[in-house]
């Protein structure tokens, strides 16, 4: 048995809240960068450039790439040999999110009852998904989501027989509903299979997967191709504005489910595709 | 700068011919909500939020004399309607530009609902601050033209 203190997971949360606000990660740039190669509309390629350069200055001074620094979603990968000592665990994210959020300059964009609508000037409260895995440590994976891609996510339960093609469908419907509202070019997050809950979860997920990486299954792997190419089809491009970089990249998980049922979602995530991990 | 929170305050004040907390005839708003300033920033990081949302708002906000809105993101036909007949413009700039478009912003001061910490309505100065006219006076709508010239999916999705 390990012993966690919450002081630590506070703190190191508070730290993911603000990296993953002000550094843009990795793969998203180099999707960028290959994107701007490819787009052939001029006024794409310069939005893309401008967004190079925005994510460049953005952490050389420690500041959001975006002001939308996102409702913060917290995946915690807890081992099950840990202990966690000092307080609640859950208190200590939600610390870590007001640490963060308060010290690193970043918006408050949250309110505390949806129909109220007051600001809890704090980002506070985090959503936090808990997994309990094999080992001693807490894998955190901070993924501070932006309001405008959010708003334009969609599910829908489709006929079993409607399989690939169906599911295709639902997908352009709805990249092609969102158009330069989701602030593309985007990543898609889709999910395939589970139940109403579960299939939002892994389309989420699905979101969280490193660019230019696919599926082990061959099938998805071909499904996430086709809908990529489909995607850069549509003519939407950087910011909706016209072009061939709708998306960045596609990624598609999967999960069992019922004999009467094929759930698909649908999570976009835009081009702030904020999201930071660490181990404890 | 106004967004949602603000703009909903505002509608229920022009529906009962009650003047507005700021006067934005001949104005121009800025969809957006700021960071706050980091120690020497003039504002936080800011950029356009989408414009849709303000859509329920906009022909009324033109009716009353905003002459033009910055957003991102395409609008509702009601809006294009609504600039041609108040003779208005619905602007784009880059959503998610926002350290780049913050160094645009030269003064900022709250002028109203305070209360709405990011949603209040700040009064801005600028300098360069780059936009493109999406929907003009005249019924144009640069999405819909900049889409059509790149669209190669047919009906079909293969």
């Amino acid at each position: 048995m390990r012993e966690i203190h919450t002081d630590e997971i506070r703190d190191t949360v508070a730290r993911l809240c603000m990296e993953a606000c002000y550094y843009l990660p990795e793969d998203i740039l180099a999707g960028f960068k290959k994107a701007e190669a490819k787009e052939v509309s001029p006024l794409g390629k310069t939005i893309i450039n401008q967004l190079i350069e925005n994510a460049e200055l953005a952490a050389a001074e420690h500041v959001p790439y975006c002001h939308d620094t996102g409702m913060t979603v917290v995946y915690a990968e807890i081992g099950q040999d840990v202990h966690i000592v000092g307080g609640s665990f859950s208190d200590s994210i939600n610390a870590g999110v007001r640490k963060g959020y308060q010290e690193g300059f970043l918006r408050m964009s949250v309110v505390g009852d949806p129909l109220l609508r007051v600001n809890t000037n704090d980002n506070t409260p985090a959503v936090i998904h808990t997994d309990i895995v094999d080992g001693d440590r807490i894998k955190f994976t901070l993924l501070p989501k932006g309001g405008g891609s959010e708003n334009m996510s969609a599910m829908k339960f489709l006929l079993p027989g409607e399989g690939t093609e169906g599911v295709k469908k639902f997908v352009i419907e709805t990249i092609e509903a969102a158009g330069g509202k989701a602030c593309p070019p985007v990543v898609v997050g889709v999910g395939i299979g589970g139940t109403f809950d579960k299939v939002t979860a892994i389309a989420k997920e699905a979101v969280l997967r490193e660019v230019g990486v696919h599926h082990h299954e061959p099938h998805i792997a071909e499904l996430e191709r086709d809908l990529l190419e489909a995607i850069n089809r549509t003519g939407i491009g950087p910011q909706g504005l016209g072009g061939v970089s709708t998306a960045l990249w596609a990624a598609v998980e999967t999960y069992a489910c019922h004999i009467t049922a094929l759930p698909v979602a649908v999570n976009i995530q835009c081009h702030a595709a904020r999201k930071k991990s660490a181990v404890l | 700068m106004a967004r949602d929170a603000a703009h909903k305050r505002m509608i229920e004040l022009l529906g009962n011919n009650e003047p507005l907390p700021v006067d934005l005839r001949q104005e121009i708003i800025f969809y957006a909500g700021p960071c706050p300033p980091k120690p020497g920033q003039v504002i936080g990081s800011t950029a356009p939020t989408t414009a849709y949302r303000m859509d329920p708002y906009a022909p009324a906000m033109y009716e009353y004399g905003v002459k033009g809105t910055i957003g991102k993101g395409p609008r509702r036909d009601s809006i294009k309607e609504a600039c041609r007949e108040y003779g208005a413009i619905s602007f784009a700039a880059v959503g998610g530009l926002s350290a780049i478009l913050s160094k645009c912003i030269t003064a900022v001061e709250i002028v109203a609902y305070e209360d709405l910490g990011p949603e209040a309505i700040r009064k801005l100065e600028v300098r360069d601050f780059p936009v493109l006219v999406a929907y003009d006076s005249y019924g144009n709508d640069l999405y819909e033209q900049e889409i059509a010239k790149y669209r190669t999916l047919g009906d079909g999705v293969t």
